[in-house]
């Protein structure tokens, strides 16, 4: 069937099986690869999108779900050649290792900021741990949420 | 990994989700959060014909409180349950577990019936629904009908519904005077299926009694166990320690869980002890206004 999603503001028009998944389509039909197959069970979170404003992980959305929807995926966070904040704090504070997690952790990260711009550490660890650090390196991750919401505050 | 093919609808009302449902009989599989479904039809366990997928049925998302129960309706997330301040005013029992089901980003996409409909054994909801008394709301093209949840369900991953019905809401008795809950889960990690989760609901008396007791348990039997021996034994009777060290030692002995890899028999069983003692001590606390 026909779909169109709206990703990262740009409209993205296919006809897909109803079974495609939703991380297929932005990987594969959108060509935005930014977004990360982990464990394909919806364990890790490292395909973790903004669907119409909500973190979900797109392995386990269809993408027929998500017709006449808006996604943001890590391509979107920067604006104008600008990085977003929880980006830039995840270059400063070394957010990241291996980097696999990273689009997803700085996808939820921000959703945590948008509605709560100084989080206490419990509450960044609560948001991010539906998410899986392979590396196990969540303290710079915390560290990077929480110094992007003092910048945007 | 992916599923195998099937056919897909979306419709933007209830009435046409229920013709279309009633067209496709046994064929017919409602998708809601799709959470537990289709990780389930990638793993091909599951394989339904034809998707009827309620997303758009915007009028299936409330959460409201009338006529003496709180109302979840079928596309409510757990994210929504979990924040809603009905839910925290009217009961305990489902406030303190919402926070419990899964990850925050399978919150923010599954749903509380979805999850009831679902009647695995290790999930959260309907031990909680079994300790609160709640009933499940069915309707299909030719009507409706309202189901006790000890009657919705069945077995492992079986609940009563026929082809053709779908789960609208689920209705929870709100509180009427002195009562409380919890829900208390031991988990490996975020997002794991429970080691053990024991759902406790309790309503006082004029002089401070026990007018009702619930006990539900999660990942400890074939299917969620109400614990209803123990719910008997503490009517009328004087809450406190004692009480619940003996309706602690009835579910210690209802229960029948595995040995697996989230811990022995025996360690489990003390759990369920342990946590139906600290369940019902929460749960007092909250009834007296302690909380």
């Amino acid at each position: 069937m026909q779909i169109t999603v709206n990703i990262n503001g740009a409209g993205e028009t296919r006809d897909v099986e109803p079974r495609r998944l939703l991380v297929d389509f932005i990987r594969s039909d959108a060509g935005l690869t930014g977004t990360h197959i982990g464990c394909d069970t919806s364990s890790c979170g490292a395909c973790t999108v903004l669907l119409d404003g909500r973190p979900v992980k797109s392995c386990t959305v269809l993408a027929v779900q998500a017709d006449g929807s808006e996604v943001k995926t890590v391509e979107g966070l920067a604006e104008g050649g600008e990085l977003h904040p929880v980006q830039a704090a995840f270059k400063e504070h070394h957010g990241l290792q291996c980097g696999f997690c990273t689009p997803g952790m700085m996808l939820v990260g921000s959703a945590l900021l948008e509605g709560n711009p100084d989080p206490t550490d419990e509450e960044v660890r609560w948001a991010i741990s539906g998410n899986i650090c392979r590396c196990t390196g969540y303290m710079n991750i915390v560290t990077a949420i929480q110094a992007a919401g003092g910048e945007g505050s | 990994m992916y599923p195998s093919a099937f056919d897909y609808s979306a419709p933007g009302s209830l009435e046409e989700a229920l013709a279309t449902l009633a067209e496709l009989g046994d064929e017919g599989r409602v998708l809601a959060g799709g959470q537990s479904l289709i990780p389930m039809m990638k793993l091909r366990l599951a394989a339904p014909g034809h998707l009827v997928d309620i997303n758009r049925v915007d009028e299936l998302a409330h959460i409201s409180e009338s006529n003496g129960h709180l109302a979840v309706g079928a596309l409510a997330r757990h994210a929504d349950v979990a924040s809603s301040e009905a839910v925290s005013r009217h009961n305990h029992t489902v406030a303190s577990a919402a926070p419990w089901v899964s990850d925050p980003l399978v919150r923010n996409r599954g749903t509380l019936c979805g999850s009831v409909a679902h009647c695995d054994p290790e999930g959260d909801w309907n031990s909680v629904m079994l300790a609160v008394g709640a009933s499940v709301v069915a309707r299909s093209s030719s009507g409706e009908r309202v189901i006790p949840i000890t009657d919705f369900v069945v077995d492992f991953f079986t609940n009563s519904l026929d082809p053709g019905e779908m789960v609208t809401e689920v209705r929870i008795p709100a509180y009427q005077g002195p009562a409380g809950g919890a829900y208390l889960k031991l988990e490996r990690k975020v997002g794991d299926y429970a080691t053990v989760g024991v759902a406790t609901h309790l309503v006082l008396d004029g002089s401070g009694n026990v007018a009702e007791a619930g006990l539900g348990l999660t990942a400890v039997y074939g299917h969620n166990l109400k614990v209803t021996e123990a719910e008997e034994m503490m009517a009328g009777q004087t809450p406190g320690p004692e009480l619940f060290a003996e309706a602690a030692a009835i579910a210690a002995s209802a229960c029948d869980p595995d040995d697996n890899v989230r811990g022995p028999a025996e360690y489990k069983r003390a759990v369920v002890a342990e946590y139906t003692r600290r369940g019902f001590a929460q749960a007092l606390a909250l009834a007296r206004g302690e909380g």
